[in-house]
């Protein structure tokens, strides 16, 4: 019997398909493909870590002696300002809308996403608007200067009076990402509510899809929130309101309530895939089901809601009532709840478990590891006590940078080493990888394990000179620091060489379950067509022997043969 | 590929996923999300009236209603209007369909015509404080919505002459009517907080 009787895309799959991998032009081009966009979104927030990094070493080497003398203080402030925005807004987000445009329709066996235009176009106004904020290095009086929150009265000043200055070109650049993110998010939803592979119910989806799909609701609530704000704000710096201006009878608080409303749970969409993504990986590389998947699954929607009122802890400090401080310090601890879960959950999988100390899964260890100390200091700011004498010091710049680069960040580079395979067809080189972990994962304790201590004591942070009792803390962190960036080279060593000339993928690398292991590396343009396996189980089935799907051999052998 | 066990062959059935018709889902979960916007702009509204030490700028008594309140009526009735005309379409009478769509795009146009000559009458600017600000802010963004609504519609209109499109009703008609009534909805709660809601000092 020939293949033809079956599978005309058996036959198709020999012919160079758009997904093939040397054809690198179709990433510079209008592509509806969700690999394709995820591919070209991860690629682009790569490129734009690479320059927030340069910021953050500029201002590390500005930071390794007490007195200003790298650079002056303005132009320090623009750094930290375009440090934050940059990292947050073009490459984070981005980076994760990549995860999410490759995983989540290979996850829930989907051909696209529901709607592939809309998505490119979400994907291009990235570039656009990464070069509207780094075009703001070029206006009169520099970029935007008032730290990544651009608080009023701070930022709605325009001592230069020209009408294109760092400020309106920062808030020009944050509503384009809220569209895009917005575009992006109504079709991850649609996508997850209506495109999922027959027999997979919701509690058959994986952590992945649960946590993405939670990120991108709290996307949907929040963002219109901060883009209420970020007008107001514009109105005020450009058009003559007073919003927010107390001398025309505004209230430069009510910006912050707008501002954290979001920013608060963005911390969450940021956090909430890597949650997935830790979720994943543990179960493949200690080869046990997850521990309690149910519990671990829904507390991703009790975090998108309890993160929807905590809002008011970052402004503990701003002239809050007491009793709203209190409720906010309530609903805070609360959170560790849900999130305990999760932890535990990661925790419970891995004993016991048969566990391969892959570069990924390193990564997962790592970022664990870092997660429960970034948990433990956020618990501390949660409490208003604490947080009204720490607030604006190191100690917030520690914490923040332990979740956002040494939890988020290392799941994001133990998903990129993870899926490398799937989606480019090729292997990854191990013992750069490992380079890479221990590289990375000294210098990053090196860079903020001191800085809580110079936090305690005292130091404030958006300074460019300091008291020499800090000196001490600052060298070892700019030392880390200088560390993190040089890891950054044998990170674009290894998937710049691998992908032009790694070993070939299998399908299935690792031995995973999941749909995306079914399809070949990388999948057809399509995936699976109109030939979508059925789901008969529960995800993570690793030691249970049971199929993950209706004639898991004949898929199997369909990803071998392609 | 000769390797592939007939038996697996011969038992399998495909499973398949919709493609397409995901667009109202998409267009709902779009106006929840957009409904938020306007929820921020109520509450720092609804903020700023209730703090604010100064409401009124100098030589402001309050704000004329008669004007805002025809204009209301005819904005909320449109959206009957534009319910009937989907009724039509679902019992495949077009040109029923197509007249009182025409009349819901005339209502809409009136109220847009009517908060200009509003805009146009009144003693306070968009730099009047914050009450100059919220208000036209609001309704300028409330009214933005209105201008695209009725570009949606004209899009509809045009639309149902392209030969058999509207064969079997048509889904962007049912998004646009949606989002119509919801612009709708917003406008009440608007004149409720800005015009009956008076605060005078
Ligand atoms: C190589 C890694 C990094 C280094 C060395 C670094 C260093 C710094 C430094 C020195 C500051 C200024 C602190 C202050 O003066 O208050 C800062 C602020 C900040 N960083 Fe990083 N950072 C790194 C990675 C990241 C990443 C990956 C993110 C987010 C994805 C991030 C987000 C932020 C934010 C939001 C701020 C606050 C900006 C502001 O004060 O407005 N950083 N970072
Ligand atoms: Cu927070």
């Amino acid at each position: 019997m020939t293949s033809t009787n079956y599978d005309p895309r058996v036959l198709k799959a020999l012919h160079p398909v758009p997904g093939a991998p040397d054809n690198w032009k179709r990433f510079f081009t209008f592509n509806t493909d969700a690999k394709v966009i995820g591919i070209q979104y991860i690629a682009l927030a790569l490129f734009f870590l690479l320059v927030g990094g340069l910021l953050a070493m500029v201002m590390r080497g500005e930071l390794i002696t007490p007195p200003a003398d790298l650079v002056d203080p303005t132009v320090y402030n623009g750094l930290y300002t375009m440090h934050g925005t940059v990292m947050l807004f073009l490459f984070l987000f981005p980076i994760l809308n990549g995860f999410n445009n490759l995983l989540i329709p290979t996850m829930i066996g989907a051909p696209d996403m529901a709607f592939p235009k809309v998505n490119a176009a979400a994907f291009w106004i990235v570039p656009v608007f990464g070069v509207v904020l780094l075009a703001s290095f070029f206006v009169p009086g520099g970029p935007a200067s008032a730290g990544w929150w651009s608080y009023p009265p701070v930022s709605i000043q325009n001592p230069l009076g020209h009408f294109i200055n760092g400020e309106f070109l920062w808030i020009l650049a944050v509503a384009l990402s809220g569209v895009s993110s917005i575009m992006g998010a109504v079709n991850f939803v649609t996508t997850i509510i209506r495109m999922r592979a027959p027999g997979m119910g919701f509690f058959r989806m994986p952590v992945f899809v649960w946590t993405a799909w939670a990120a991108q609701t709290l996307q949907l609530i929040g963002l219109p929130a901060l883009t209420g704000g970020a007008i107001m704000l514009l109105f005020d710096l450009s058009f003559g309101t007073s919003f927010f201006r107390p001398e025309g009878g505004g209230d430069p608080v009510l910006y912050q309530h707008f501002f954290w409303f979001y920013s608060h749970p963005a911390v969450y969409v940021m956090v909430l895939p890597v949650f997935g993504i830790f979720s994943e990986l543990i179960t493949v590389y200690s080869r046990k089901p997850l521990f309690g998947y149910k519990f671990v699954a829904l507390a991703s929607f009790v975090i998108t809601f309890l993160g929807l009122i905590v809002w008011v802890h970052h402004m503990f400090y701003s002239g809050t009532p007491q009793w709203m401080r209190n409720i906010f310090i309530v609903t805070t601890m609360l959170i560790a709840v849900p999130t305990g879960v999760k932890v535990f959950a990661w925790l419970g999988t891995l004993w016991g478990g048969k566990i391969r100390l892959t570069t990924p899964m390193l990564f997962v260890l790592g970022g664990l590891v870092n997660f429960i100390l970034g948990g433990i200091t956020g618990i501390m700011l949660g409490t208003a006590p604490v947080d009204i004498h720490v607030g604006n010091t190191y100690f917030v710049v520690a914490h923040f940078h332990y979740v956002i680069f040494n939890t988020i960040g290392f799941g994001i580079f133990a998903g990129i080493y993870h899926w490398f395979p799937k989606f480019t067809g090729r292997m990854y080189y191990e013992g750069l990888g490992k380079v890479h972990f221990l590289l990375t994962f000294i210098g990053a304790t090196l860079n903020w394990l001191p800085l809580h201590w110079a936090g305690l004591y005292g130091m404030p942070r958006r300074v460019a000179s300091y008291d020499p009792e800090f000196a001490i803390w600052n060298v070892v962190a700019s030392i880390g620091a200088f560390m993190v960036g040089v890891a950054a080279i044998p990170f674009i060593l290894n998937i710049v060489s691998s992908w032009a000339r790694g070993a070939k993928a299998p399908p299935n690398p690792w031995n995973a379950i999941g749909l995306e292991w079914l399809l070949p590396s990388p999948p057809p343009a399509e995936n699976f067509e109109d030939d979508v396996p059925t789901v008969i189980s529960a995800p993570y089935g690793y030691g249970l022997g049971q199929p993950l799907v209706e004639d898991e051999e004949y898929y199997v052998r369909r990803a071998l043969e392609a | 590929m000769t390797t592939t066990n007939p038996d697996l062959q011969l038992n399998h059935r495909p499973g398949h996923i919709k493609h397409d018709g995901h667009n109202l889902t998409g267009f709902i979960i779009f106006l929840c999300s957009e409904s938020i916007i306007f929820l921020a702009f109520f509450s720092g509204f609804a903020l700023l009236k209730i703090t604010a030490p100064e409401w009124l700028p100098e030589g402001v008594e309050g704000l004329e209603t008669r004007l805002p309140l025809i204009n209301t009526v005819v904005l909320v009735s449109s959206s009957f209007v534009a319910y009937f005309a989907e009724r039509y379409l679902h019992k495949e009478n077009l040109w029923g369909f197509r007249a009182l769509w025409l009349l819901t795009m005339a209502m809409g146009t009136y109220f847009v015509y009517g908060q200009y000559v509003e805009w146009s009458e009144l003693p306070f600017s968009l730099s009047s404080g914050v009450f100059g600000g919220t208000f036209y802010l609001l309704t300028g963004f409330h009214g933005l919505h209105v201008i695209t609504g009725i570009l949606l519609m004209s899009l509809m209109l045009y639309r149902s002459f392209l030969p058999n499109n509207y064969a079997k009703g048509e889904m962007g008609v049912t998004a646009v009517s949606l989002f119509w009534h919801f612009v709708d909805v917003i406008w009440i709660i608007l004149y409720i907080l800005i015009y009956v809601w008076q605060r005078t000092t």
